[in-house]
């Protein structure tokens, strides 16, 4: 029995419930009046039905796999069981059992066995569905009983789907919270490797990738990838900011809307550019221009460099910051406008003096954010900073950030126990610290800012 | 100026209050609209409506929501010009000097015809700041002491001074709506207008903030001419001299304020008094 039938059973299961308990209390609607509506009594009688039937397969499906490992040791010859073997021979039996094949000849007891443990996979699938179907009905049956007039469905049907708002919610917690567990027990490991010291205030970073050894050999120290990170971040900021900031001030305040209407959106259609086509733009098209013109004027400038990848991330950053100060300028009351202009002030020393201050808190909350995106941008960087870990102020020399060598270090052939993989949770997890402090920086102002005209 | 030309009307009439009127009561006008109309886009708000305001005195805009008063007050400072579609027509005169003459200067213009508008618009800022904004950008003030005097002497015109004296770095959005609107009195004041537009400035008050704001219109007409749109006829009767009655967008009756509220010559106009319109 496939996934599709389990899945079309419990829908018909769904759909019959939910016409039971439709059709049922018409019937009663017809001898007193309904406490809810038909639709109620069918939602809540479909829940009982398919909730009981659902708790039982994810049951199945988180077991099934520890259930299958208890009766694949009883398969295999004991010394096989015992011996080093067991993990690829579990592995041979489960793909037997599956049908899937496996390479070589199979051994007679290896077909039997792969034969027992098939049959073994289908009735406890079965078995799960036959019981899971079986609650179900037992549900339907209970609660089509208890249908009257005055029950209260609307109420245990809203419950229900609170319930159900709040296990979405607590998933996405707990995945979050997931991640940050494992960046933490990672970094942790690496940390046996390395000393935290060495780690934080180290200002060679060169790990010395190795395959076949798990000793720390090489330095790792992360201050050359922060440096760089902060100087691309800086360099983009210094792109964006005026550029942003003053295109959101000509939208909102002197652009026609019909001007604006079609504005807008051609800026925030930079937003939607991935942002691996930009570090491609860098690094075909802005790279050499940059050198170019660093020939022209007497200046060595790297193709690919802090520079240039400041440069088109500033780019990537613009409507980011255009579209949010947008935001928060239309925010600040008319009154306000109006006030000024009133007093005979000119469009400009409105901007300069009244809107844009009332604005601030708004616009250095967008401001962060921008950071914190700049911060975590991998792909240009990738491409266009020329992945040269190393602790020097120059802009237009090739540099490195954490996003560059998270990739290093996670891509290529190197042990995953290794301190020369391992350094990436480090690194992702003093990155994901930098950027939560700069996003709840940004949210305090934010919020400061809105409870200001209210 | 060149002393070829023509002495402007402005400079003869300026400061001077004419001694001897026609009639008692009666005072040579400083504000003067002839066939003024409004569109706001295709449609007209405001049709050919002319009037003459008295200087030094309260004229009060009355007339049912939508009927253009505040539309009508916006056109003397020019603030219509700041609505996308908005076109204004006909003439309108200060001094005998046409404020939409294309060379006259909208920054000057609204440096002499201040406006308090409906809802209290402190910027935020320090109550200081507030009212030094206006000097500061037209360049009225050259030292600390000259803004602290001009701060001073402004805040104690609106009668906000006690209040507010000994928290002047305050911010101006901390006071309550009374002492708000009051400051934006203030703030209006010192840039030295000739003419305070005030668009139904009570509106958004209590009836104890109301009151002290329509002592301070009381005292300020000695100084300023100025013209209210309000909502309530109460108020046109306690404040003004003259009201002028609007309905949809046309001036219908404009008189004494005694003459409007005890005898109406038109039939809209008694109606709107006793309730019967709006």
């Amino acid at each position: 029995m496939t996934s599709v039938l389990i899945a079309a059973l419990v829908l018909a299961m769904m759909a019959f419930a939910y016409r039971q308990g439709y059709s049922r209390s018409r019937v009663l609607a017809g001898q007193s009046r309904l406490h809810s509506r038909p639709q109620y009594h069918g939602a809540l009688l479909a829940l009982w039905a398919v909730v009981p039937f659902l708790l039982i397969l994810a049951l199945w499906g988180l077991t099934s796999g520890q259930a299958q490992e208890w009766y694949l040791a009883s398969l295999m010859p004991s010394d096989i069981a015992a011996g080093s073997d067991y993990a690829s021979a579990a592995a041979r039996l489960r793909n037997i059992a599956s049908g899937f094949g496996v390479a070589g000849d199979m051994a007679d007891w290896e077909r039997t066995a792969g034969e027992s443990l098939g049959r073994f996979n289908t009735i406890l699938k079965l078995s799960a569905v036959a019981l899971g179907a079986l609650l179900g009905i037992a549900g339907l049956v209970m609660a089509r009983a208890r249908l009257s007039a005055r029950l209260r469905a609307r109420n245990h049907v809203e419950a229900a789907i609170k319930a159900l708002l709040i296990f979405c919610s607590i998933v996405a917690i707990l995945t979050t919270l997931g991640i940050v567990i494992s960046l933490v027990t990672e970094t942790v490991r690496f940390f046996t490797y390395v000393s935290p010291i060495d780690f934080f205030f180290g200002t060679v970073w060169n790990p010395g990738y190795s395959t076949t050894s798990n000793e720390a050999s090489g330095s790792y120290g992360m201050l050359p990838l922060l440096l760089g990170t902060v100087m691309i971040s800086g360099i983009a900021m210094l792109v964006a900011l005026p550029i942003g900031l003053m295109s959101a001030i000509w939208l909102t305040q002197y652009a026609k809307p019909r001007v604006r209407n079609m504005i807008k959106p051609v800026i925030e259609v930079l937003a939607g550019i991935p942002t691996i086509v930009y570090g491609f733009f860098a690094l075909v098209t802005v790279g050499p221009a940059l050198s170019g013109l660093g020939d022209v004027i007497g200046l060595s400038i790297n193709a690919t460099s802090a520079l240039t990848a400041g440069i088109v991330m500033g780019i990537m950053i613009i409507p980011f910051i255009s579209s949010l100060s947008d935001d928060i300028i239309r925010q600040v009351p008319r009154t306000m406008r109006d006030g000024s202009l009133g007093l005979g002030a000119t469009k400009s020393e409105t901007i300069r003096m009244v809107i844009v201050p009332a604005a601030l808190p708004g616009i250095v909350g967008a401001i962060l954010l921008a950071v914190s995106r700049a911060i975590g941008e991998t792909m240009i960087v990738v491409l266009a900073a020329g992945n040269a870990p190393i602790l020097r102020f120059n802009p237009a020399e090739p540099t490195s950030t954490f996003t560059v060598t998270i990739v290093t270090a996670l891509t290529g052939d190197a042990d995953f126990a290794s301190p020369q993989s391992l350094v990436a949770f480090a690194l992702g997890l003093t990155l994901f610290v930098i950027t939560l402090m700069l996003n709840i920086g940004a949210l305090v102002i934010v919020r400061k800012y809105r409870e200001q005209y209210e | 100026m060149n002393a070829t030309s023509e002495p402007r009307p402005m400079a003869t009439s300026h400061r001077i209050v004419p001694s001897a009127p026609a009639s008692a009561g009666e005072r040579a006008s400083r504000i003067s609209a002839r066939d003024v109309t409004v569109h706001y886009g295709p449609k007209q708000a405001i049709f050919d409506v002319s009037i003459d305001v008295p200087e030094r005195s309260v004229t009060a805009f009355i007339g049912p929501s939508g009927c253009g008063k505040s539309t009508f007050l916006r056109c003397f400072n020019r603030m219509n010009d700041t609505i996308e579609g908005c076109r204004v027509g006909g003439t309108i005169t200060i001094d005998g000097e046409d404020i939409y003459d294309p060379s006259l200067d909208v920054v000057e213009l609204r440096a002499r015809v201040g406006m308090v508008f409906q809802k209290p618009n402190p910027f935020p800022k320090s109550i200081y700041d507030n009212i030094a904004y206006g000097p500061r950008i037209h360049g009225l003030v050259k030292s600390k002491a000259e803004t602290d005097a001009l701060v001073e002497s402004s805040l104690k015109k609106a009668g906000l001074w006690k209040e507010v004296s000994d928290r002047l770095d305050a911010p101006g959005t901390g006071l309550s709506g009374g002492q708000q609107q009051r400051l934006c009195i203030a703030r209006t004041i010192a840039t030295g207008p000739e003419v305070i537009l005030m668009d139904e400035p009570c509106s958004a008050l209590d009836p104890i903030a109301t009151a002290i704001v329509e002592d301070l219109i009381h005292e300020l007409k000695e100084q300023y001419t100025i013209i209210i749109v309000t909502h309530s006829m109460q108020q046109a009767a306690r404040v003004s001299q003259k009201t002028a009655f609007f309905h949809l967008g046309k001036l219908i009756e404009y008189g004494d304020t005694e003459q409007i509220f005890v005898n109406p010559r038109d039939k809209q106009t008694e109606a709107y008094i006793t309730g019967r319109i709006g």
